[in-house]
């Protein structure tokens, strides 16, 4: 006689510690294996598209922040970068050394909350994710330096950014920029060999490369599944043509991968600030603008690579003083599309772990 | 040395502290002794045997209760205190001198907090599950001697009692699980059983190579026995397997699947609030302190120590560095998948418990009168070479794997690196 079960449902959020924010994910559950998912997404919507119509070009800097709130700077480029493509107008060259300089720390900083949050899913008890707090504290410090706010900037203007780096902002980088290398070399060290860790992320969650391109995935995800495609090499914007760089990629896809990914990522990071501080050149730091922007008629998508993935502003303009449409391509949404493909088969404490692979932020992904 | 004046012989616990000349020292045998003369004990017309005997076990066992109750909440701020160096923080330091008084705060907060019971809860298994949890807890601690002759029920079967009373602990946990109808506590529970079936095996072969060693099961004549060496020199694969087992027994990482908070929010006791949770709390440090006493008295040589310190104090010397270990590793490793922890169990540290427990009944056949010291290093030498021998058969390798870069942009559909030829997507 065969006995009779049945599948356990599960609710894994909205409130729920590991679920980066207010996802919520209905689960089937048969044992321990995860046999089907449901996510629920719209926890905390706040409209950010509609709200762009009703506020003028430079307003919706302001709303920008809110999208992925652990990674402000690369949001705030992402929408410059698609109004300047809409007016056509460039920013200047020192702008664009400042911009790089500030979405790469914005990358190292969004990429230390994501192994420090991925390696808490996996259980080390917080002291990874303290160690790498302690590194964007000093981030958040420049940033403060830079704008005066340490999570919604709105630093970044369209044709430049909003004020020049102050004097005390270079010393404070040189000394932050010739320490991380030794602080990354830690975080590898603390768990990156280590055999747990190991067998916790290795082959497990494994996105094939196929799959994630046919899934239109992109960032370290993307990378790690062996594509090399990120849009500073393939579609250079501000002063990424000039610094050199290479792309870390993986060859399998796994959780593995992503964190080894990531890691590196923050080493290219380091590498493209230094050759911006050598290089940056003086001059203007923005373009002289009318106060209220009006592009002309037309649309334009404008993009970059944020520290989760391609995050693109496509803006329509009817010629007035607010964007008439504007879609964000939010990367963290994307990146969940092959979720149940990820997660189906894998143990309840492997969906955690994988989810807390994808990096993905709630803020963005509600929009 | 005095001994007790009256010649009324009271319980175990008072016999052997009084070689101290210190008034501290001496506090319990003269508490002993008065209580004993006040009573009448041994004089016509006094209490009788029986109720000097029980009156003077009860007040043993609420000191020995106490050891636990009040050390809980300072292993527990030791905890919080450790973990903040560990995580680059200061840890609690408001309330009293140096966070001190913390534990109290904690105590009083956690009194003053609403009992919630959910309403689909089964509400007395519900209520009851703390108990059971706690209670065989408080029990383990009755056969550990804490000094010389300084112990609660000098028990022939001492460990065998405390792996008994403590595998009932489990029981309170899955209670608890069970009884919350809640899925993420179920989650929590089944993962309890499963683990404790998987764990408890080894941890008792590892007790039964230091028993071989010993010849008893009395936790005394095994402290006893470790006169000179400590178990852990003979023992170095047996105390490897305990700790491993106990960490599993004590759901400490990397084995804290049961409360995962990561995953299962708290797991078992996610329903549990205020003085329950409280008692849930209560039962999983004094487990802590009871473990790392045992693991002193099996390893360490117990309250043996160089003679300028008390044995009570060499005992609690031993338990916070075991304590801090345990603390040491939550902060450093993440924690396994239960299915991983399960193939750890049965497929490694089960057959290296058979091997030692193989190697010290040898050991124990060839030296009837005691093992001889150059079997120490043969013995760390076996451990090694049973460890490293047993991984490498089972197939297990050092696993690193290396990125590939590229500098350049590589459109997709094309090699990369040659690592994966990519279909072009859409």
């Amino acid at each position: 006689m065969a006995l009779k079960t049945e599948p356990i449902i599960v609710n894994i959020g909205p409130q729920h510690p590991s679920t980066h924010g207010v996802f919520r994910l209905r689960v089937a559950f048969d044992g321990e294996v995860v046999q089907d998912i449901e996510p629920v997404f719209g926890y905390l919507h706040r409209g950010s598209e509609k709200l762009a119509e009703e506020r003028t070009y430079t307003q919706v800097i302001t709303l920008t922040d809110r999208l992925d709130y652990l990674a402000a700077m690369s949001n705030n480029l992402a929408y410059c970068v698609a109004v300047e493509k809409l007016m056509g107008i460039e920013a200047p060259e020192r702008a664009k050394y400042i911009r790089t300089m500030i979405a790469e720390l914005q990358r190292i900083a969004s990429h230390l909350m994501a192994q420090g949050f991925f390696l808490q899913d996996l259980g080390a008890f917080a002291t990874p994710i303290m160690y790498m707090f302690r590194e964007r504290e000093k981030i958040l410090d420049l940033f403060e330096m830079a704008c005066g706010a340490r999570i919604t900037y709105s630093y970044m203007r369209v044709g430049g950014v909003n004020a020049d780096l102050p004097p005390e902002f270079m010393p404070y980088l040189t000394t932050f920029i010739n320490e991380m290398p030794a602080h990354i070399d830690e975080y590898e060290g603390l768990l990156r060999e280590n055999e747990i860790l190991i067998t916790r992320t290795k082959n497990v969650g494994i996105l094939p490369a196929d799959l994630a391109i046919n899934g239109s995935i992109t960032g370290p995800v993307l990378r790690a599944s062996g594509v090399a495609w990120d849009l500073r090499k393939s579609d250079p914007y501000e002063a990424y043509g000039k610094v050199k760089f290479e792309i870390p990629v993986g060859s399998v896809g796994d959780n593995y991968d992503r964190f080894l990914v990531r890691l590196e990522e923050m080493r290219q990071s380091v590498r493209i600030i230094k050759q911006c501080m050598e290089q940056m050149p003086p001059g203007p730091h923005r373009v002289d603008l009318p106060m209220l922007l009006r592009p002309r008629k037309g649309d334009a998508y404008g993009s970059i690579e944020g520290p989760k993935g391609e995050l693109g502003f496509y803006l329509v303009s009817d010629g007035g003083v607010s964007p008439y449409r504007c879609a964000i391509r939010s990367s963290s949404y994307i990146n969940l599309n092959l979720l149940k493909e990820m997660l189906v088969g894998w143990k309840m404490q492997d969906l955690i772990t994988i989810f807390g692979s994808l990096d993905v932020n709630m803020g963005e992904v509600d929009r | 040395m005095e001994h007790l004046a009256t010649g009324c012989q009271p319980p175990g616990f008072f016999d052997g502290m009084n070689q101290w000349e210190e008034w501290v020292l001496n506090f319990f045998p003269r508490f002993g002794d008065s209580l004993c003369r006040s009573m009448g004990g041994a004089s016509p017309g006094g209490f009788p045997d029986w109720a000097i005997f029980l009156i003077l076990g009860i007040a043993g066992a609420l000191i020995v209760v106490n050891i636990a109750a009040l050390g809980v909440p300072y292993v527990v701020l030791l905890e919080r205190k450790l973990l903040g160096r560990f995580h680059n923080r200061i840890g609690p330091n408001r309330v009293g001198i140096f966070g001190l008084a913390q534990p109290l705060a904690d105590a009083l907060k956690l009194m003053t907090k609403e009992d919630v019971t959910p309403s689909a809860a089964d509400k007395l298994m519900h209520a009851l599950a703390p108990l059971v949890f706690a209670i065989p807890v408080v029990l383990m601690f009755a056969p550990i001697p804490w000094a010389d002759h300084a112990v609660m029920a000098d028990l022939d079967i001492g460990i065998l009692y405390i792996v008994a009373v403590t595998t009932a602990a489990e029981v309170g946990v899955f209670m608890a699980g069970w009884a919350s109808n809640n899925k993420y506590s179920l989650f929590g529970a089944m993962r309890a059983v499963g683990m404790l079936v998987t764990y408890e095996v080894p941890l008792v072969l590892s007790i039964g190579a230091v028993a071989l060693l010993a010849g008893t099961l009395n936790l005394s004549d095994i402290v006893r026995n470790q006169e000179y060496v400590p178990n852990l020199l003979f023992q170095p694969l047996g105390f490897l397997i305990f700790m491993i087992a106990v960490s599993a027994e004590l759901n400490r990482a990397p084995f804290d699947l049961l409360e995962a908070d990561s995953e299962l929010v708290s797991g078992f006791h996610t329903e549990y609030s205020g003085m329950k949770w409280a008692l849930i709390q209560l039962g999983e440090y004094a487990a802590i302190i009871g473990f790392s006493a045992i693991i002193s008295t099996l390893f360490l040589s117990g309250w043996k120590g160089p003679v300028f310190l008390p044995g009570y104090i060499w005992i609690f010397l031993k338990m916070g560095f075991i304590i801090s270990g345990f603390i040491w590793i939550r902060a450093t490793l993440p924690r396994m998948r239960v299915d991983q922890i399960m193939a750890f169990g049965w497929k490694f540290l089960l057959p290296l418990a058979f091997i030692n427990l193989f190697v010290t009944a040898a050991e124990v056949i060839a030296f009837p009168d005691g093992l001889p010291e150059w079997l120490i290093p043969v013995n760390i030498g076996v451990a090694f070479a049973a460890v490293i021998g047993f991984a490498k058969l089972m197939g297990f390798k050092a696993q690193t794997r290396k990125l590939t870069f590229s500098g350049d942009y590589v459109p997709p559909g094309e090699a990369v690196n040659g690592v994966r030829t990519v279909a072009r997507g859409g």
